[in-house]
């Protein structure tokens, strides 16, 4: 049996399906976390299957989410309909109601939040509502894990007993007669397209181009419906759309007012505002919120997660030591030794050195997401980020960007327009990641002494140039059409809750260690093996004579026309597609040099006008692996050949102009 | 007047909702219908977009959308 979730956003809607699933899942304040549909098996009943639809506000065919939830509900036939609604703000959730009522399917209302609505001093009579909307109506809180037991029972109770809700009129005058006279005209073509007639006259009048295609209605009838709806407007002077929106907030508004009694000050929402007044202020509001971003990277990057990084990098390879010690004293072939140490765990021990990285930054951002602050942070960037066709959504997931482009792929999916989410994944590589960051200081050092800051600020700066730049025209050709409409709730302030935060960070974990044992495992097995072989497959003494140094030689005349048409350069940016990290250690074994004074190896291959054209590539080229995993992830194969290719060429074009002017002066 | 202009901490009574398509019908469902009373609440720093109150939510949406939606200040 198969029971869909449905509700408003930040409704406490996936919190619910983790406490009926047990199943770990992300659970946001920020409008839209839950972008693509989840199934979870009940905890409670093996034989029940949940499905987490997306927050939605409305059934309309404009959103992808919208249109998503609804084809789900049409044509998936769930057994039942779990409609979670934040108690807190009733009347919009119930808009969602009404037309979740008309689609003949068993349904119960949960009123999530009641501790809130307690708090807050709110009575809601639910016998009452009961009655006016004859659907079990259970009050819950969801992160409280009470009046779960209850939701289910009234549930199964239903489904077992084929109970839908019946077919009823939620108003009266011109819009009802209206509705009625457009369900009787349609009533064949919805029974064939197994749409509910009631649901399908509302959707038709509100002028639902989907609904239209499905029902393929004659010209005759198309006419008659057309005429009534004229006829209507004209009786309210109130266009159809309006009318329709209109009728379903005045019966929300009657029932409310029998059943539901708030006190004059809405206390919680009080607090917002005093909150709200520091944290959005017009002056110091965007200051805090860069001081925010900025204690969120300096405690990642320079304090729990590198310390914690160091840890676990030290525990890799003092495991790997004994591993080889044990090796060796087996008398393994050295071979094979050189793949298990070399190439297993230094890969992918690189890469796992990232995962407490990665937590801390998650975690920190789930608690600004599950507080509701992430809302505020889209309020108060939404200016800058709309000259670009963007909106304030897109702003977290590319700072993130400047730490590790992983996590800031991962964070598009708290964007609910599949537009703005492509093009912010496309945007993230142009923010400099903190793994290129070595590459910039070191050749810094060997070539600008002088002007060593300028040139590492530059790389930073010339990165968010071409990503407007890239944002500009992308959008006059490729991310066409309208942005969805900036028309975003702003949740009141909440703690987050252990459970919510802990169920985050072991999904991103998991995500992040599977990744790591399948692509990147193969990929270190690949770089290794390349770098260990000759093209007789001989293991070699020195990468110089590896395979990888001859691909590396062999692609070197590409770069010529940059000015870097060398075999270590080439070969450090195929062993910086593994990891960005990766360049410079390269160029110490290439060089044979320590890591310390490879600044003063690298003028052998280098002038300061080439070497400022590598730096240019290496600040655009192709992500790394384990970014482009999570491009692949996100939105799939093809898009991440796209990201590949065009940030490659892109580099390419950008070093060459650059190389080939500055030689002229 | 339209909603763009009306002044921070003030009342709002929406006449009528203009617009069309996608942007309109997101409108109306998020319950800004003709009637309902709106608090202005703030601007973001840099001027745009704005926040209301209505219906026991908040609500953020930017000026030029917010210039669509006809109300008359009313006094609460």
């Amino acid at each position: 049996m198969i029971i869909a979730l449905a509700g408003n956003q930040n409704s406490g809607k996936t919190t619910l399906f983790n406490q009926l699933t047990g199943s770990n899942q992300h659970v946001g304040n920020f409008p839209g976390v839950t972008v693509d549909v989840k199934e979870g098996i009940s905890k409670s009943d093996k034989s029940v299957k949940l499905v987490d639809l997306p927050g939605i506000y409305s059934l309309s065919p404009y959103s992808g989410e919208e249109i998503l939830a609804r084809d789900f509900l049409l044509k998936e036939h769930p057994d039942g309909i779990i409609n979670i609604i934040d108690g807190t703000s009733l009347e919009r959730g119930l808009y969602l109601s009404m037309q979740l009522l008309q689609l003949n399917i068993p349904m119960v209302i949960a009123i999530n939040m009641m501790d809130e609505v307690f708090a807050n001093g709110i009575v809601i009579k639910t016998n009452i509502l009961s009655d006016y909307l004859k659907v079990p109506i259970i009050p819950i809180s969801a992160n409280k894990n009470e009046g779960i037991d209850d939701l289910m029972k009234a549930m199964i109770d239903l489904i077992k007993n084929k109970c839908a809700p019946p077919r009823q009129d939620f108003c009266s005058g011109p819009v009802h007669r209206t509705l009625h006279a457009t369900a009787h005209i349609l009533e064949d073509h919805a029974q064939r397209a197994s749409v509910p007639a009631s649901f399908a006259a509302v959707k038709i009048i509100e002028g639902d181009e989907p609904m239209l295609n499905d029902l393929s209605l004659g010209k005759n009838e198309k006419d008659m419906i057309e005429h009534g709806i004229v006829e209507m407007e004209n009786e309210l002077s109130m266009d159809r759309m309006a009318a329709i929106a209109d009728m379903r907030y005045q019966y929300i508004e009657e029932i409310t007012q029998k059943a539901v009694v708030r006190p004059k000050t809405d206390k919680h929402h009080d607090k917002t505002i005093k909150i709200d007044n520091i944290l959005t202020h017009k002056i110091f509001g965007i200051p805090i919120f860069l001081s925010i971003m900025f204690v969120i990277f300096w405690l990642t990057f320079a304090v729990v997660g590198s310390f914690l990084s160091d840890l676990l990098s030290g525990g890799i390879d003092s495991l790997a030591s004994v591993v080889s010690k044990g090796l060796n004293n087996f008398g393994i072939n050295p071979v094979v030794e050189s793949l298990v140490v070399d190439g297993v765990f230094a890969g992918v021990g690189s890469v796992l050195s990232f995962v407490p990285t990665i937590i801390v930054l998650f975690f920190l951002l789930s608690l600004l997401e599950d507080s509701g602050y992430m809302a505020r942070v889209a309020f108060i960037m939404d200016k800058l980020l709309r000259k670009i066709g963007l909106s304030g959504k897109s702003i977290v997931p590319m700072l993130i960007g400047f730490g590790c482009t992983v996590p800031a792929i991962m964070a598009t999916r708290t964007l609910t327009s599949d537009r703005d989410k492509k093009m912010t994944v496309f945007l993230t590589p142009f923010m400099s990641c903190s793994a290129k960051l070595p590459i910039y200081s070191v050749f810094a050092m060997a070539f600008f002494t002088k002007y060593r800051a300028v040139v590492m600020i530059a790389m930073y700066v010339i990165g968010i140039l071409l990503a407007i730049v890239a944002a500009l025209i992308s959008r006059k050709f490729v991310f066409k059409g309208n942005p969805i409409p900036f028309v975003m709730e702003l949740p009141n302030y909440r703690l987050p809750t252990a459970k919510n935060t802990m169920l985050l960070l072991w999904e991103k974990t998991k995500d992040f260690i599977t990744r790591a044992f399948t692509i990147i495992f193969i990929a270190s097995i690949v770089i290794w093996f390349l770098n260990k072989f000759d093209i007789r497959f001989n293991a070699v003494e020195n990468s110089k004579d590896s395979i990888l140094a001859l691909i590396g030689s062999f692609i070197a005349p590409i770069f010529i026309p940059l000015g870097f048409g060398n075999w270590m350069a080439s070969t450090a940016l195929i062993t910086g597609f593994m990891a960005k990290e990766a360049v410079v250690s390269t160029f110490a074994v290439l060089l044979s040099t320590q890591t310390e004074s490879i600044s003063s190896q690298l003028g052998t291959i280098f002038d300061p006008i080439s070497a400022f054209a590598f730096l240019l590539f290496t600040l655009l080229y192709t992500p790394c692996v384990a970014a482009i995993a999570a491009v692949k992830r996100e939105l799939g194969t093809k898009s991440m050949f796209v990201v590949v290719l065009l940030q490659t060429s892109l580099a390419y074009v950008i070093a060459l102009i650059f190389y080939r002017i500055a030689i002229l002066f | 007047m339209t909603l763009d202009k009306l002044a921070i901490g003030k009342y709002g009574r929406i006449i009528a909702v203009r617009g069309r398509g996608r942007l309109r019908h997101r409108l109306l469902d998020m319950g800004l219908t003709p009637r309902v009373i709106v608090h202005m609440q703030r601007k973001a720093p840099m001027g745009d977009p704005i926040s209301i109150y209505l219906r026991g939510y908040e609500l953020t949406l930017r000026l030029e959308d917010a210039s669509l939606i006809e109300v008359e200040e009313v006094s609460v």
